[in-house]
């Protein structure tokens, strides 16, 4: 900005007093909304950190307070050992190492399985691609309680109960993945695809070098809906097995509960934190990548 | 070294009326030839069928004497140039330029060879290492025509590469095409709707409209000598001017229904004693610099005229004056005829 037309700014500011009634309205009217905002985005914090303070302040209590009566919102001397009375009453490792192995190959199976099918659902013509496409969209709308018994019997026929195999296979396929996949590929415009066939780049060059690559917002965002919902599935795992061998960390955790007779919420909780610690972490590495997943139609 | 022959070309989409019907077209070994035409009129379509982008309902494409029917686009030895340049995001500007060379199994010295020569020649080297997001409009048009160039094709398909540029970087690289044509010595082929890209560009020019070749000639036929009312009224700013003969003063041939003249010749004194004349009422004046722009009218008909000259102010109710070889006579089926 020159000295002129900083001159002309500092007029500006001089004329200002005449609309000064407009702008106490308008600065009263920003106040407001401003305000109304403010207690909109704290309630919404309130309903989703409320539970998760509850969780921490819980894993930090002594069993006494864990009861009390009106029950405490703060604590001043947190019980820190409650963490490692957690990890050392139930095999912490074992369960984690399932959960890892379980958790990896979902993830494996799925990118095998999902990458093809929203590329042939974005890219070919086929027969019955639309009844297809319905019945993968369908199976997004089916809770897992629906479907647990016939896939159980069909485990149980395979002899495959208390199997790591019946944790994983299951979720070898993602219809929300097939179709965010799909969305995401079928974005990418027609000319580069035609570039890269003029390019003579064949079908799996054009994948690896040019789609996935555009997608991947997208797929890391598949990756990490995966990675949590799998890691953090209780059902599912409670269902198909019976013993420690093959469960996974949130059904070891439910083993807490029966450590000591009497109050153990507080050692729940602990193992909870744990629990939920590698999510977190997998989350603030790939924050970046979600948000961009989500934005990535408005980059050109 | 490649001619192309478009024989018969049907094109439609599903069982939608064809977009393109009976087409027969040549195109000259190492002309610059333009696809000019009104939105909707096929050209594009005609270039992607070229390129085997798209397959024709029927006919036969020719490169040379070789029939390209069912050869891949890929192995047409074309180079194409997108309207959006359609540059892969995800890789440099050297990923993009290499990206065909290397799936030809190119060796990588003649590779890096190559990328140098094209690179230098377009002034883009200082890219190679940017991502395309990060180059603007005039930087990636230039990186999209060095990816085809590098690929030493024998015909250059470009779609309307100059459309998304603004007004003096789109001068500036027409003026690099030209020169870029001179020097590679292929056929290009050059889709576009500005009449201006096409007569300062070309050295063939089609004019196509609704799927059908209205006139294919030099820019400089095409400009004095219109086949048709279409053409006429496509070239040049402001257009010929085209009214119904029955406002003539003078005698014309028989069958003639409507006289066309271009602003330029348009006079305010009379020349000869047969000059067509026509009275109407000056609407506007619009000094553009070199040449001033006057809109009349005569009737419902409005009329053009071009001066070379600031000088010229003209007012109120004028006589128009055009000589008798500049007219150009057309029919009821707004065809050319000749005296």
């Amino acid at each position: 900005m020159s000295t002129k037309d900083l001159t002309a700014v500092r007029r500006g500011v001089g004329i200002r007093p005449k609309t000064s009634a407009r702008s106490a309205i308008n600065i009263t009217k920003k106040v407001v909304t401003g305000f109304l905002y403010a207690i909109g985005i704290i309630f919404l914090l309130l309903v989703f950190l409320v539970p998760v303070y509850w969780m921490v302040l819980t894993a930090v209590e002594s069993a006494n307070q864990v009861v009390q009566n009106p029950p405490l919102f703060w604590v001043s001397a947190p019980q820190w050992d409650n963490f490692v009375k957690a990890f050392e009453s139930i095999d912490f490792w074992h369960y984690t190492k399932n959960s890892l192995i379980v958790t990896f190959s979902v993830m494996i199976l799925q990118f095998i399985t999902v990458i093809p099918a929203a590329y042939a659902f974005a890219r070919y013509r086929f027969k019955g691609k639309k009844i297809l496409f319905s019945i993968t969209l369908l199976t997004m709308m089916l809770p897992a309680q629906l479907t647990f018994l016939p896939v159980y019997l069909m485990f149980a026929r395979l002899k495959l109960i208390n199997n790591i195999m019946t944790l994983i296979l299951p979720f070898g396929a993602s219809g929300f993945g097939i179709f965010m996949l799909r969305q995401s590929f079928m974005q990418i415009p027609e000319e580069i695809l035609e570039a890269a066939r003029l390019d003579k780049a064949s079908e799996f060059t054009i994948i690896r070098r040019i789609m996935l690559p555009m997608a991947l917002p997208t797929i890391a965002m598949l990756a990490l809906f995966t990675f949590i919902t799998t890691w953090n599935d209780y059902y599912w795992p409670l269902v198909m097995t019976t013993t420690d061998e093959v469960q996974t960390l949130p059904v070891g955790i439910t083993g807490l509960q029966n450590i000591e007779v009497g109050i153990t919420q507080h050692y729940v909780m602990a193992g909870n934190i744990l629990m939920i610690l590698p999510v977190v972490i997998v989350f603030l590495i790939a924050q970046k990548q979600i948000i961009k997943a989500f934005t990535y139609t408005g980059e050109k | 070294m490649s001619s192309i022959i478009l024989q018969n070309i049907d094109k439609a989409y599903g069982k939608n009326a064809p977009v393109i019907e009976n087409l027969n077209l040549e195109i000259k070994d190492k002309s610059f030839t333009v696809l000019l035409g009104p939105s909707g009129c096929g050209k594009s379509t005609i270039l992607r069928m070229i390129a085997g982008l798209e397959a024709q309902t029927s006919g036969t494409i020719l490169f040379d004497d070789e029939d390209m029917t069912n050869v891949p686009p890929e192995n047409r030895d074309i180079a194409f140039v997108f309207q959006n340049y359609a540059l892969y995001p995800t890789m440099t500007v050297r990923g993009n330029i290499e990206f065909g060379l290397k799936n030809r199994k190119i060796p990588k010295a003649e590779i890096a060879a190559r990328v140098e020569e094209v690179c230098s020649l377009l002034d883009i080297s200082e890219y190679l290492n940017r991502k395309p997001q990060n180059l603007s409009g005039g930087q990636r048009q230039r990186v999209a025509l060095a990816r085809a160039m590098v690929k030493k094709p024998d015909i250059f398909l470009m779609d309307e590469p100059l459309s998304n540029l603004d007004a003096k970087l789109r001068n500036q690289i027409r003026t690099d095409l030209i020169a870029l044509h001179k020097r590679l010595n292929t056929t290009f082929v050059y889709v576009t709707h500005d009449q201006v890209e096409a007569m300062s560009m070309a050295t063939d020019i089609v004019l196509l409209n609704k799927g059908k070749v209205m006139q294919m000639s030099s820019p400089a036929e095409m400009y004095k000598q219109p086949r048709n009312v279409f053409s006429a009224k496509f070239i040049g700013t402001p257009a010929m001017n085209v009214i119904s003969s029955g406002k003539s003063n003078i005698s014309v041939p028989q069958g003639c229904a409507y006289v066309g003249f271009r602003p330029e010749n348009v006079m305010l004194e009379k020349k000869n004693n047969d000059d067509f004349c026509i009275s109407c009422d000056v609407a506007s004046t619009e000094m553009l610099g070199a040449e001033t722009v006057i809109k009349a009218l005569s009737g419902d008909e409005i009329i053009f005229m071009r001066a070379f000259t600031s000088a010229c102010r003209p007012e109120g109710r004028q006589n128009f004056y055009v000589e008798r070889a500049n007219l150009c006579y057309f029919n009821e089926q707004e065809e050319r005829i000749y005296e």
